[in-house]
């Protein structure tokens, strides 16, 4: 009797968090349904299969160019030992600080035609026009590819870094004695024990590109999610955006299908006793200079020159840039960000239990649910979460009405209204970190947990939570950033007297004029830094 | 999660309360461009300001919130959005003398709905190095031949452009301006892409001989050192004065249909059509007030006066819907 009544206690949060973080979705879905759809006819007709495929191939650009990057880079990090390997296993997180419109407009002002490197390079040769010469331009496709992958490839680095930690070295190990070299064991053994770990980054990654706006819009790329905002905004019909929503999600549900699909048969349950302090492979000679030269190209790329020219655009400009509400700014992005993160940690640590635990069909739609709200992007995210919400609040007030009671704008007028619309959109970031770190704990531990007389709340505090403390720190880290950095959500729910850093910076940064903004990309970036020291701490005294 | 919860209530508890003597505005013009106007109107009166600024979604919001919104007044950079919110019935009379005295019918809707604050005129810049002033210069021409791989601009979809297309429309319709977007869409030296600055920078790099843009954002490049090099490399043309005259957009204000404070809306709404703000915002702006003899910046002043478009705003923003339309069906932005 205890069990079932357990089981329905999780069952009941797990579902009660999947429904209600899905609302919003399911507003807007019941929105695309209505009528109004001459709109999109005439976006079918004319450019949505360019936004289609423009989508597409971002997504997969940046997930191939992730895996070019971050694979080998965490492969490096946690086997192998070559000069600076210990702080490039710390440095190579930081991109993550960076918010991708900042590195987008600090490249495009390096690189583009009216750059200082086009600039210098005529004069040097001479050249007169565009005609005279190629050079990569940076304000197309591939552009916002690189941009974007720079800045998201650390989600799938320290993901698959963690696995790997995670993994028994063992394995390797037994790969090196039978003889496979360095490379072949990285191919055979680790990349295809980690490959639930991969999906779920590259998972995660492929949401967070389809959800990006300010890069591909600075970028004049045009994707499903510029179309929604031209849409809305420019044909004022919330209707066809949230079919052009609808086609995002169908998407995505195509990717997570696929995702589920390739690892329908795949269990994989490893876990070090201790990891092995010593690295498994030593560098030397040209490998070892290989290594290091590679781990410091990315991060030069990705987080150096970006640094560098915020520090100089900080110190020409100064005067104009500086301001001392930067901390009251800060103050309100940190206690945002720090009451999401715990609450998505909460929630997404029940509703893999459950997932973990079930004995029902199908326990991870409740997961499933909650996670869709990723792929929406911010401004679309912040009509769906308005949708219910004010539905919610004149209900209210309109029961209210008879006794001369009235909340007002209790929730969309407060801090709830963005701390929700956080948590939606970034659950599933919460979610992909854990059931990854919940998966390679062996279902024996529950069982002998379980035969122990323990409950399945027992089991939950006193046998996972601790093996998963790794896994959780890297979920509220990521969730963290996320919220410091994020964008349109921001803009459009925030109260009177709120303002983040990110919505300080994108003022200037929407004007282009970065520099005005930098000392505040700067805080951003550097409050980044907080919780990166804190997850680089536990690792370090966890091996 | 009795501490999260904890947290979560108090971060409600300490969303700020409404004082008495505020008004609350959403603006979709940038704060760093309105403040100091905002500053100076609470100095004189003692109205705190509020402000939540967004370039999309404000109408949205507004609409949703219903009579439980805050914002008494929203400022918008460009026409189509005081003609939205009128049409949604968003928006309650401005019933000021004053505003009526400042500010010419033309700038203000029939029905006291809304009202601009600035006028913004769409130029066309050519290089000093290579074109030189083009005093003849229309937006018709811009689709000659002649032209072909010289124009830059910013995205079809910007309000500026959209204007501007649906002030084509209004003038030409609907197939002559297809043929003309098409001709534009053949002449451009790049993807549209960027602000109207970049567009600037283009020309002074080579990169382009001809771009579209608002007035004030070369007063803006020529304040600041390091963009001076650009806007001096650039000649500033009214288009089409030898016939209709320059198309205008505006930039203006609405007070809101279930303002809580609208006696104080309106005071601000006087205050930004009365000679110090429209001065400010032809000083700091480097925009063309609204208000009949106020003087312009001397910089803008310098640039000479031009004729400008009399087709009323609300008959252009008609077409504003179809001219997105043409926009997508020639893929101009793609």
């Amino acid at each position: 009797m205890t069990y079932k009544f357990q089981l329905s206690k999780w069952q009941l949060i797990a579902w009660s968090t999947g429904l209600l973080l899905s609302t919003p979705l399911f507003f807007l879905l019941v929105e695309s349904l209505q009528g109004d759809s001459e709109v999109f006819t005439h976006l079918w007709n004319t450019v949505l299969w360019d936004y289609i495929s423009n989508t597409v191939l971002l997504v997969l650009g940046v997930g191939l160019l992730s895996c070019l990057i971050a694979l080998p880079l965490g492969w490096l990090t946690a086997y192998c030992r070559f000069p600076g390997k210990q702080q490039f296993e710390w440095a190579l997180m930081l991109p993550l600080a960076m918010p991708t419109y900042i590195i987008a407009y600090v490249y495009t002002d390096l690189l583009d035609y009216a750059g200082p490197i086009q600039i210098t390079l005529r004069e040097w040769f001479g050249w007169q026009s565009p005609n005279d010469y190629w050079f990569f331009d940076i304000r197309t496709l591939p552009g916002a590819i690189i941009m974007i992958a720079l800045v998201l490839y650390p989600y799938l680095y320290l993901i698959f870094k963690t696995a790997l930690r995670e993994q028994s070295f063992k394995l390797v190990q037994a790969s090196q004695l039978m003889g496979l070299s360095a490379w072949k064991s990285f191919f055979k053994v680790s990349l295809v024990l980690s490959r639930g770990a991969i999906v779920a980054a590259l998972a995660l990654i492929s949401m967070e590109t389809m959800a990006d706006f300010a890069t591909v819009s600075y970028f004049a790329v045009s994707t499903l999610t510029t179309a929604v905002y031209d849409t809305w905004f420019g044909y004022y019909s919330l209707t066809a955006a949230a079919k052009i929503s609808g086609v995002m999600l169908l998407l995505l549900f195509l990717a997570l299908i696929t995702e589920r699909f390739s690892r329908r048969n795949q269990a994989v349950f490893e876990r070090q006793s201790s990891v092995n302090s010593e690295a498994l492979y030593i560098l030397k000679g040209k490998s070892a200079w290989l290594a290091t030269g590679f781990c410091s190209l990315i991060l030069i790329i990705s987080f150096i020159i970006p640094m560098v020219v915020l520090l100089k655009y900080a110190i020409m400009y100064f005067d104009q840039a500086w301001s001392s509400e930067f901390f009251s700014y800060a103050w309100q992005s940190l206690k945002v960000a720090a009451v999401v993160s715990v609450v998505t940690i909460v929630l997404s640590v029940l509703v893999v239990f459950y997932q973990r635990i079930a004995k029902q069909v199908n326990p991870l739609i409740p997961g499933r649910l909650a996670s869709t709200g990723y792929a929406l992007p911010g401004t679309v995210l912040a009509i769906a979460v308005l949708l219910p919400l004010t539905l919610l609040e004149n209900t209210i007030n309109r029961i209210l009405t008879p006794y001369n009671l009235d909340i007002g704008l209790l929730l969309t007028g407060s801090l709830l209204t963005i701390i929700f619309a956080y948590i939606v959109r970034f659950y599933a970031v919460a979610h992909g970190a854990i059931e990854s770190s919940f998966s390679r704990i062996s279902p024996s531990l529950d069982m002998a947990s379980q035969s122990m007389g323990k409950s399945q709340g027992h089991t939950l505090r006193l046998v996972h939570l601790p093996l998963l403390r790794r896994g959780l720190l890297t979920a509220g880290l990521l969730v963290f950033i996320e919220c410091m950095k994020e964008l349109p959500a921001a803009l459009l729910l925030r109260p009177f007297d709120f303002e983040s850093l990110a919505t300080h910076v994108f003022q200037y940064v929407s004007d282009e004029q970065l520099e005005l903004a930098s000392i505040s990309a700067l805080f951003i970036v550097v409050v980044g830094f907080i919780p990166l020291y804190f997850i680089n701490r536990s690792m370090e005294q966890h091996s | 999660m009795k501490k999260t919860l904890a947290l979560v209530v108090g971060l409600i508890i300490s969303a700020p309360a409404v004082a008495t003597d505020v008004v609350n505005i959403y603006s979709f013009r940038q704060p760093f461009l309105i403040k100091p106007i905002l500053d100076d109107f609470t100095q004189q009166t003692g109205i705190k300001t509020n402000v939540v600024f967004a370039k999309k979604g404000l109408i949205e919001r507004v609409k949703r919130e219903g009579k439980h919104s805050k914002a008494d007044l929203v400022l918008t950079s460009n026409f189509s959005a005081l003609i939205q919110l009128e049409e949604l019935k968003l928006t309650r009379t401005i019933d000021s003398e004053k505003v009526n005295k400042n500010v010419p019918a033309a700038f203000r809707d029939g029905d006291g709905q809304w009202v601009a604050l600035t006028k913004r005129v769409r130029n066309v810049y050519s290089s000093k190095e290579r074109l030189g002033p083009l005093p003849e210069l229309s937006y018709e021409d811009l689709a000659a031949p002649e032209y072909k791989g010289q124009i830059c601009t910013r995205s079809g979809k910007h309000p500026y452009n959209l204007g501007l297309v649906a002030s084509m429309i209004a003038h030409h319709g609907e197939v002559q301006t297809k043929t003309w977007l098409e001709g534009v869409k053949a002449n451009l030296a790049r993807k549209p892409q960027g602000n109207d600055r970049a567009q600037v920078k283009a020309v002074k790099e080579g990169l382009c001989n001809l771009a579209l843009g608002n007035s004030y954002y070369l007063g803006k490049m020529l304040q600041d050192e390091a963009q001076k090099p650009w806007a001096d490399a650039v000649n500033i043309n009214f288009p089409n004065q030898t016939n209709r005259g320059s198309h205008i957009n505006v930039s203006g204000a609405v007070i809101t249909k279930y303002a809580k404070n609208p006696e104080n809306a309106l005071k601000l709404i006087e205050y930004m059509t009365d000679n110090k703000a429209q001065n400010m915002y032809a000083s700091l702006n480097m925009e063309y007030p609204v208000k009949p003899g106020v003087k312009l910046s001397s910089l803008v002043a310098s640039w000479g006066s031009f004729k400008e478009d009399s087709l009323p705003l609300d008959e252009i923003s008609k077409y504003r819907p179809l001219a997105l339309k043409l926009i997508d069906e020639v893929k101009f932005d793609l």
